[in-house]
């Protein structure tokens, strides 16, 4: 059995911000990942970033990725790769399969849950076929890998990740035949969409995939037109030539381990469905676990990042390294920061939302 | 031949060592690191499995070892989530059918 005063599961840009701060105020940490590599997806956001200069606009995700992983070699972060976390018991001990071959217990007096998301499926006939995958699966493959996963792609599914999956697939030297939206309206920021827009892709809303066809692979898709209640009208069937469909149709927070380890939920669609209740700590029900980034609410690395710091800031607070004062102040400031990224057009409903949580979160 | 060596905004990829992985007893070139799932797709190679009663093909899915689309057998190990286990010189991979057999 090892023993951490902090473990942290998920070394993405929420868990490598709560390591970075509850490490630089004194905590003994350890940063759990499954992968070999530490930074979640940064490595495949390949665009620049959104909102202010304080929140590392205009820097490309890929390059924020090797900023945070340069600051927890510096604080000599000790971290975990190929890390498995199975299971947490008593609130306090993780159950981690190591490089895939034996198991380890880890005690831990305080635990911070970033796990992360998943994307969601769309079914349609033919979903099964190589060919079908997620718009982040195409996206680790060309900006990670380096592999082009097909040449002629339908985007469906026109929000943040659909239309930058779409430009990035292009950069990658595919052809994008279309952006499938259910929809009546786009749901991408502006910018992005226009980007996929000027480079001739044409946009569909209120079109959905009716089937994909294909022996071994895709070879064609049939796209139809959805009426008011999402219903597919007769008649409006098209056929396109494609090899790829990638399904850009949102994320379900990685919640499993909030649920073993006894956290209550509340369900809020908004931000992906059933949450672990958390407090403006990111103090989840259960005494001695946070949480921070996607697990608390689908959002952006941008406001993962600043959950992270919640979380390790107030982790640090109750470990004894921070004192109350201290740990108030900086909680405010990051909020400060956590409103202004959370408004506008787009920012305003997760606001709304996470405000809801944080009520729930009230004790 | 489906690598990416131009791209306007990643680096240019540093040079890496190649190596010969065997996917059912054909040879193909990989690059040692890099994923299972990768190194197929490069090659061309887009089915991964078969499913266990209708036999359907199966390539990459999450490619983040979430959803298990990607399951091979791997040195003579089913199941093996090839989008993130790297590849190693001399590994041999069969496309698996159904669960796989142990050997």
């Amino acid at each position: 059995m090892i023993v951490t005063e902090l473990a942290i599961v998920g070394a993405g840009p929420a868990g490598l911000s709560a390591s970075i701060e509850a490490r630089r105020a004194g905590v003994d940490v350890l940063l759990i990942d499954e992968n070999a590599r530490p930074g979640g997806q940064l490595f495949k956001q390949i665009h620049k970033f959104f909102g202010s200069r304080a929140h590392k606009a205009g820097i490309r995700g890929i390059n924020i990725g090797t900023e945070l992983l340069r600051e927890s070699e510096e604080l000599g972060i000790h971290i975990w790769l190929k890390g498995e976390v199975c299971g947490i018991e008593n609130g306090h001990n993780l159950w981690v399969v190591r490089d895939r071959n034996r198991s380890e217990i880890v005690k831990a007096k305080k635990i911070i849950l970033a796990t992360g998301a998943t994307e969601n499926a769309v079914i349609f006939p033919g979903w099964d076929l190589p060919g079908v995958m997620g718009a982040g699966a195409a996206q680790t493959m060309i900006n990670v890998n380096r592999v082009l996963p097909g040449r002629k792609v339908i985007m469906l599914g026109s929000g943040n990740v659909g239309v930058i999956v779409a430009y990035q697939l292009m950069q990658a030297g595919a052809e994008v035949v279309a952006v499938l939206e259910a929809a009546p309206v786009l749901g991408g920021y502006g910018v992005h969409t226009a980007k996929v827009s000027r480079a001739g892709v044409p946009f569909y809303v209120s079109h959905t995939i009716k089937r994909a066809f294909g022996t071994n692979h895709v070879e064609a898709v049939e796209i139809v037109e959805l009426d008011n209640s999402f219903k597919q009208i007769l008649g409006t069937e098209q056929i396109l030539d494609a090899d790829t469909v990638c399904l850009a149709t949102g994320l379900t927070p990685l919640t499993e381990l909030a649920w073993l380890a006894g956290c209550k939920f509340n369900f809020v669609p908004a931000l992906g469905g059933h949450l672990p209740i958390h407090d403006d700590k990111m103090h989840t029900t259960q005494p001695d676990i946070f949480i921070a980034g996607d697990i608390s609410g689908i959002e952006e690395a941008s406001t993962a990042m600043e959950e992270g710091r919640l979380a390790g800031i107030n982790a640090a607070q109750e470990l004894g390294y921070i004192s109350e004062d201290e740990a108030k102040i900086r909680t405010d400031a990051i909020w400060d920061s956590l409103n202004s990224l959370r408004s506008g057009y787009f920012g305003q409903k997760r606001r709304d939302s996470k405000d809801l949580i944080l009520q729930n979160g009230k004790r | 031949m489906n690598r990416i060596v131009n791209h306007p905004i990643l680096d240019k990829e540093k040079p890496a060592k190649e190596v010969e992985i065997f996917v059912d007893d054909k040879p193909i070139i990989a690059r040692e690191g890099e994923m299972i799932a990768a190194a197929l797709i490069a090659n061309g190679i887009f089915i991964n499995r078969y499913t266990i009663h209708k036999h359907k093909p199966r390539g990459i899915y999450c490619a983040i070892g979430r959803c298990t689309d990607c399951i091979m057998t791997v040195d003579g190990i089913p199941n093996i989530r090839t989008c993130v286990t790297e590849v190693k010189d001399g590994m041999r991979i069969t496309t698996q059918k159904g669960t796989g057999v142990w050997s």
